[in-house]
């Protein structure tokens, strides 16, 4: 991992001592590089609560440390979670702007979405009533419902905004507007939680610090 | 952090080794060897589909293969033939997958030498409507409906970032807005949209590098831009500016060149005189440059003809221009038929001294005839403008001609084809 421009306070691994770095001031969990525990901060220390399993390979050529700017808004990768269905696997990549603010960059075989979490007028549909072709409002804006994904969690890495970690079967809703938008509703939680953004292009992040693949320069 | 590197896989059914171009993102594979579909997504890798096929497909671009797309590098890492079979039709295309490990993928389709770059799109489309049919407007553009066919998988090699499979089938549908083509996919109710670019095989043999010509383009592709398409507009904007043109031309003639009057008299012949009827008029002058001189001749003819041979001749050099008029003039209870005047002009007279002689002629009995003579110096010629403007009616005429030819051809191979079920074109099986 490289130099990023959040800087936040540092504390020690409850586990095996090595330092644990916050790029972001703001993250409740994050994991220890040397021994992969998952770490939650409480009011005045580190808490092991588990432990990451060896994290599948991915392509993603997005890493903790990739910087972007989008909109003129510059932001830093901080985390992640990785998640799995039945035809292939995902990345939320938990990303810090540089006014603090946090959001997330989904790399879907390398198709990308910019969310960030908000909060619905009205309530969000139950899981067992949510079916494609629904269409919802938000933000003046018509959401359609384009897919259900049941999905597992596959492991977590970095800094997040909240404490996640073993989570079993999930469906993630995923919305779209015929303007380029994007919606997620999130069923992990109760009641569900809901990410609004966009689609983007690889060329309207502006990453730097990403990962190099054999054969590509 | 050390680069990704790419993996291999070994297949389980021959043995054989399978080099992974698409890395993690791969999660199915088929062996170049045994052409077994493998699942390369687990380290068990397991054989999703043993090839039971007869033929093999050679891709026309290679797999492994590289190209530049619209700035961006692109590698050849899976290849389909998708097929639509009906009872009276049956046609394949071939759909390559395309690679970049940051941009991601895309695809090229190829069929009978049409080819298109194709990209998945994530926001959805809005209804609207073309032609009269159902249509779709997609990123300020509409796209017209053009036809419909459920797709099956028939062949694949290389690697995809889905499980695979043959014989797997979606239900297609393809909107037209030429050069691009909307196309939605649904298997199992999911809609993916996508869209085409239109490009021609030398577009694509530039972009790979690939030695040799590509293969010919048959017939007219679904959105193959009209090679007469974004001018026909513009023929006719052309033509009517060229219009305009001539109109002012014209005015301008009309107003500064209105001929200048050089020589007028009166006249009487009768046929009864019994001397010579030929006369030399005084001189005149003929001014300026090499130009033109018209003759008119207005007579108080009824229900009579006469015929008169000029000469137009220069006092001092003799140069002679000869030439003759007929005016005939009759009319009854149901109209009439030729005219009292008649005029002739004379191109390209040098300026000098000139005369006319004049020879008038009439019919044996004819009454007595009263004429007047004029000759105008520099008059413009209208009938210039005339052909002008019938040759400036030439190219736009001829564009939208081919262009609807075209638009005929195109449209022939879609599901609203105006005559005829003979639908698709017929060289579609040859592969």
């Amino acid at each position: 991992m490289t130099t990023t421009t959040v800087s936040g306070p540092s504390a020690n691994c409850p586990n095996c001592g090595a330092p644990v770095k916050f790029l972001w001031s703001s993250a409740i969990q994050t994991t220890c590089e040397f021994c992969h525990s998952i770490l939650v901060r409480t009011d005045v220390d580190l808490k092991k609560v588990g432990e990451v399993a060896d994290l599948p390979p991915d392509a993603s050529p997005i890493q903790i440390g990739t910087e972007g700017a989008y909109q003129n808004k510059s932001f830093v990768v901080v985390g992640r979670i990785i998640y799995e269905y039945e035809q292939g696997g995902w990345n939320e990549w938990h990303i810090v702007y540089n006014d603090g603010s946090s959001g997330w960059l989904a790399d879907a075989q390398l198709e990308y979405d910019l969310s960030w979490a908000a909060k619905p007028a009205g309530s969000l549909p139950p899981s067992d009533q949510v079916q494609r072709g629904q269409a919802y409002p938000w933000n003046g804006k018509t959401y359609e419902v384009t897919s259900l994904t049941k999905a597992h969690y596959k492991g977590v890495q970095g800094e997040l905004p909240f404490e996640y970690w073993n989570k079993s079967d999930l469906l993630f809703v995923d919305l779209r507007t015929t303007s380029g938008d994007f919606g997620t509703i999130d069923y992990s939680e109760n009641p569900p939680l809901l990410f609004l953004g966009r689609a983007v292009e690889f060329d309207d992040l502006h990453l730097k610090n990403l990962r190099d693949f054999e054969g590509w320069t | 952090m050390a680069a990704v590197q790419a993996k291999s896989i070994s297949c389980p059914n021959c043995g054989g080794a399978v080099e992974l171009r698409g890395f993690a993102h791969t999660l199915s594979a088929v062996c170049p060897q045994c052409h077994s579909v493998l699942d390369a997504s687990t380290p068990e890798v397991e054989i999703l589909q043993k090839f039971e096929g007869k033929t093999q497909v050679k891709p026309t671009v290679p797999l492994g293969a590289r190209g530049k797309i619209g700035g961006t590098e692109y590698e050849v890492i899976g290849f389909q033939v998708r097929q639509v079979s009906s009872p009276d039709d049956s046609y394949s295309w071939n759909e390559y997958l395309l690679f970049n490990p940051y941009k991601g993928f895309r695809y090229l389709t190829e069929y009978n030498g049409h080819w298109n770059f194709v990209h998945v799109e994530t926001a959805l489309p809005e209804p609207t409507f073309a032609r009269g049919r159902p249509a779709w407007r997609f990123a300020g553009t509409v796209y017209a409906a053009f036809d419909s066919m459920t797709a099956s998988t028939v062949y694949v090699l290389g690697e995809f970032p889905w499980r695979v499979k043959v014989g797997e089938s979606a239900a297609c549908q393809d909107f037209i807005a030429p050069p691009s083509m909307l196309s939605s996919e649904a298997t199992g109710g999911e809609i993916t949209w996508s869209r085409a670019e239109y490009m021609t095989g030398s577009q694509v043999w530039q972009a790979f590098k690939l030695s040799g010509s590509p293969p010919p383009a048959y017939g007219v592709f679904a959105n193959q831009p009209s090679p007469y398409g974004g001018s026909i507009g513009s023929a006719w904007r052309t033509w009517l500016w060229l219009n305009v043109a001539l109109a002012g031309l014209l005015f301008l003639f009309i107003v500064i060149s209105p001929g200048r009057v050089a020589f007028s008299d009166h006249y009487a012949y009768s046929q009864n005189v019994k001397n010579d009827s030929a006369f030399v008029t005084p001189t005149f002058q003929l001014d300026g440059r090499n130009s033109n001189v018209e003759l008119s001749i207005h007579t108080d003819l009824d229900n009579n003809w006469a015929y008169f041979n000029f000469a137009l001749i220069n006092d001092q050099t003799g140069q002679t221009f000869d030439f003759a008029r007929e005016v005939s003039y009759y009319h009854d209870s149901d109209g009439s038929e030729g005219s009292r005047n008649n005029n002739v002009i004379v191109p390209s007279v040098p300026s000098g001294q000139y005369y006319l002689r004049v020879e008038p002629e009439m019919a044996v009995g004819s009454p007595y005839v009263r004429y007047d003579l004029e000759v105008r110096r520099n008059v413009p010629n209208y009938g210039f403008f005339g052909l002008t403007a019938l040759l400036l009616l030439i190219p736009p005429a001829f564009t939208t001609f081919r262009r609807g030819g075209f638009e005929a051809a195109r449209w022939r191979e879609s599901d609203y084809a105006p005559v005829s079920s003979s639908s698709k074109d017929s060289g579609g099986d040859d592969d």
